[in-house]
């Protein structure tokens, strides 16, 4: 099991490899250290001069992939490549362009607040999806299925930035039940700030979330073992509450552990709308800063994270489905 | 380039074609007997029927509004005025679409500012002065009451225009993204498929690498070095969009290639290529539709998210997306003008639901066993 993990984690390497040339690409060959230093600066007349000095304070002045003027180890590590993008495998994520904080520092303070709002959402959202869509599934072909698929793709419509708006306007600014936004750290406190953004995320992906889970019952209903138990005189709320929902376990398994990168980087929307300091308002700052440092070190957090998961997932198969063994 | 490229003719000639592919694509679709089967059962279904007559207007409100001319200016008394040394006459900078010209009643009734669907007077107050001279803080009175379904903004455009002019932005998002995407999966996919070997490999890697990073996160950082546009966002939305496709083609592809049709064919010393391009894809076409139309509509929300978050289709763009961002002022004003973002809700869940809905119809006819999220 031990070695099978490692390996299977050893598989996603040349993957975020690949992630971080891309990244490199984009950020320093695209857009190069030069473009980057004119941003920053931002006035019309900058001299070389001053942008010269600009790279060496940030780190950009070294060559891009191999350092001639260096000897043997240097060849390699005195290089923008190894020093900005290689190093974001060690998770030394480095300096902000724009205010020099440490990134990973900044990261690890900005986590728990996300999490506080995604964490939530993802449960109770999983719950109530997983209910709705069971019985749905149990009253498939009636009206009651007809109706809630409609509801369904009714709510899919609608832009999550609306759930948001109305809701805000709704709740917050024409009942005052809850501060229109702001985030407050002490115990009974923050339950007031974190209500509806957790109301608005459970809401906007009922929609989606009803649809998928009742595609997989529904494909589980029409298989054998459902016919032999229902052929046993099991009542179909056993059947389906029960013998189906065990089965289902595996594509809903999948679904649910490809969302740890976005329980962790935060809803973008949420935390800008409600404003929490979390990983969301850290990216959304870095693009209306223009701070390439930043945002270069959450795309590469993001894949990681999703490169993770997805080993989670085939170990998380072992563990529901007694059926896969892993050699 | 990157100005060209976001130029309004050049965007105007990738709709029209896009509109001419589509009418192909149809006429290519009702020669053939499986097609015509399959859309018979998708029209059956009333919702399906009443979607596809919504996109068809959305679709010609996109296409008229993407035809257009220069018009001629005109001196104060209306007269077209020439250039004083050839001749010529001088012509607006500013296009004109055929859908501005048909709305010129709606485009000339400026109001001063901001004011509520159907008002009468004003939204804010003015200082005026009656004839004795006195002044007072009053509503002033619109000078087209009444006719403003949407209200006006902030300028006194009328809402209502703005949220048509929307709908062009929000299909080329939708359209030209997709007219991206499709024909690159289906290289990809199918000669993955087909092939195997170190092809199937490097194009595995390539949609695996690029899949691994959250779309969200990648629009980001390519919108932050390219600079906001409507053709960057097309072309970034499409580079994280073609490897879901790609992979459920590339899958299909291997399935496919399995059947003893494909194997008669081998045998009957059929070429590779016509094998995927007339014998394989073919096959593969009820896929794409689906995931098409369904990630048409997956787009077109997107857009407003991205250019809430400032790195969409760019200011000088109308687009819905851009009314929602102009809204979040609006809507901390007391009291709100709520009625900017309502416009912009309406025309946005009038072209997603169809979509959607149509979407649904075309899956259940075709595929219903295509899981889709």
């Amino acid at each position: 099991m031990f070695g099978y993990i490692i390996r299977r984690s050893l598989y996603g390497f040349p993957i975020l490899l690949g992630v971080n040339l891309l990244l490199f690409l984009l950020f320093f060959y695209v857009n190069t250290p030069d473009d980057m230093a004119e941003t920053f600066l931002g006035e019309k007349h900058i001299t070389q001069e001053q942008i010269d000095n600009w790279k060496q304070e940030h780190g950009y002045a070294l060559p891009r992939f191999i350092n001639t003027a260096e000897s043997f180890p240097g060849v390699i590590t005195q290089t923008i490549f190894w020093q900005k993008s290689m190093s974001l495998f060690a998770f030394r994520f480095g300096r902000s362009d724009q205010d020099n904080s440490d990134i990973g520092t900044e990261i690890l303070r900005r986590i728990p607040y996300s999490l506080c709002i995604t964490v939530p959402v993802f449960i109770f959202s999983m719950m109530l999806n997983l209910f709705v869509a069971m019985i749905v599934a149990f009253y498939r072909g009636t009206y009651v299925d007809t109706w809630v698929l409609i509801l369904c793709v009714v709510m899919m419509s609608i832009s999550a930035l609306f759930y948001i708006i109305y809701g805000q306007m709704v709740f917050s600014i024409l009942f005052k039940l809850v501060p229109v936004s702001g985030f407050d750290s002490k115990f009974p406190h923050y339950f007031k700030f974190l209500m509806l953004p957790i109301l608005m995320g459970v809401i906007s992906s009922f929609g989606g979330g009803v649809r998928y889970y009742r595609t997989i019952f529904l494909e589980e209903i029409n298989k054998d073992y459902i016919r032999t138990a229902r052929a046993k005189g099991l009542s179909e709320g056993v059947v389906l509450f029960k013998h189906a929902l065990k089965n289902a376990m595996l594509p809903i398994l999948t679904n649910v552990v490809v969302m740890i990168p976005f329980l962790i980087m935060g809803g973008l929307l949420t935390e800008n709308f409600f404003g929490i300091p979390g990983l969301g308002s850290y990216m959304i700052d870095a693009i209306s800063r223009q701070d390439f440092a930043v945002l270069r070190s959450m795309v590469f957090l993001g894949a990681f994270l999703y490169v993770i998961s997805l080993v989670l997932v085939d170990i998380s198969y072992t563990l529901v489905d007694p059926r896969i063994r892993i050699g | 380039m990157k100005y060209f490229l976001n130029s309004w003719a050049f965007q105007n000639v990738l709709v029209v074609l896009l509109i001419l592919l589509l009418a192909w694509i149809v006429m290519v679709m009702r020669q053939s007997e499986y097609w015509r089967a399959a859309f018979r059962r998708v029209f059956k279904r009333k919702l399906a029927r009443i979607s596809f007559v919504i996109l068809s207007i959305y679709c010609v409100i996109a296409l008229l509004d993407s035809v257009g001319f220069n018009q001629p200016l005109r001196d104060t008394e209306g007269q077209v005025q020439c250039s004083a040394d050839t001749g010529k006459v001088l012509r607006d900078e500013q296009g004109m679409s055929l859908l501005d010209y048909i709305l010129t009643p709606l485009r000339a009734s400026k109001e001063k500012t901001y004011s509520a669907p159907f008002a009468t007077h004003q939204f804010t107050k003015e200082t005026v002065m009656d004839e004795t001279g006195n002044s007072s803080r009053k509503y002033p009175a619109l000078k087209h009451p009444r006719r403003h379904l949407f209200g006006t903004d902030k300028v006194g455009n009328d809402v209502l225009y703005i949220a048509l002019k929307g709908i062009r932005t929000g299909m080329i998002i939708g359209g030209m993204t997709t007219l991206l995407v499709v024909p690159f999966a289906i290289l990809f996919g199918v000669f993955a498929g087909y092939f195997g070997g170190w092809l199937d490999d490097i194009i595995q890697y390539v949609y695996t690498v690029l899949s691994s990073i959250p779309s969200v996160l990648l629009i980001m950082a390519f919108m932050i070095v390219y600079g906001q546009g409507l053709t960057q966002l097309c072309v970034i939305m499409g580079i994280t969009s073609w490897t879901g496709l790609c992979r459920v083609l590339r899958g299909e592809t291997m399935k496919l290639r399995e059947m003893e049709y494909i194997q008669a064919c081998e045998a009957m010393g059929v070429s590779k290529l016509k094998i995927m391009f007339s014998h394989i894809t073919p096959n593969l076409m009820h896929i794409v539709l689906i995931t098409a139309v369904l990630g048409f509509s997956g787009r077109v929300l997107s857009e407003a998210v991205l250019s809430y978050l400032g790195i969409g289709v760019g200011a000088d763009t109308i687009s819905w997306g851009g009314m929602i961002n102009d809204a979040r002022m609006e809507m901390a004003r007391s009291p709100i003008v709520w009625w900017k973002l309502f416009a912009a809700f309406v025309f946005m869940f009038g072209l997603v639901l169809p979509a959607n809905l149509f979407g649904d119809a075309l899956r259940d006819a075709l595929d219903p066993r295509l899981r889709t999220e």
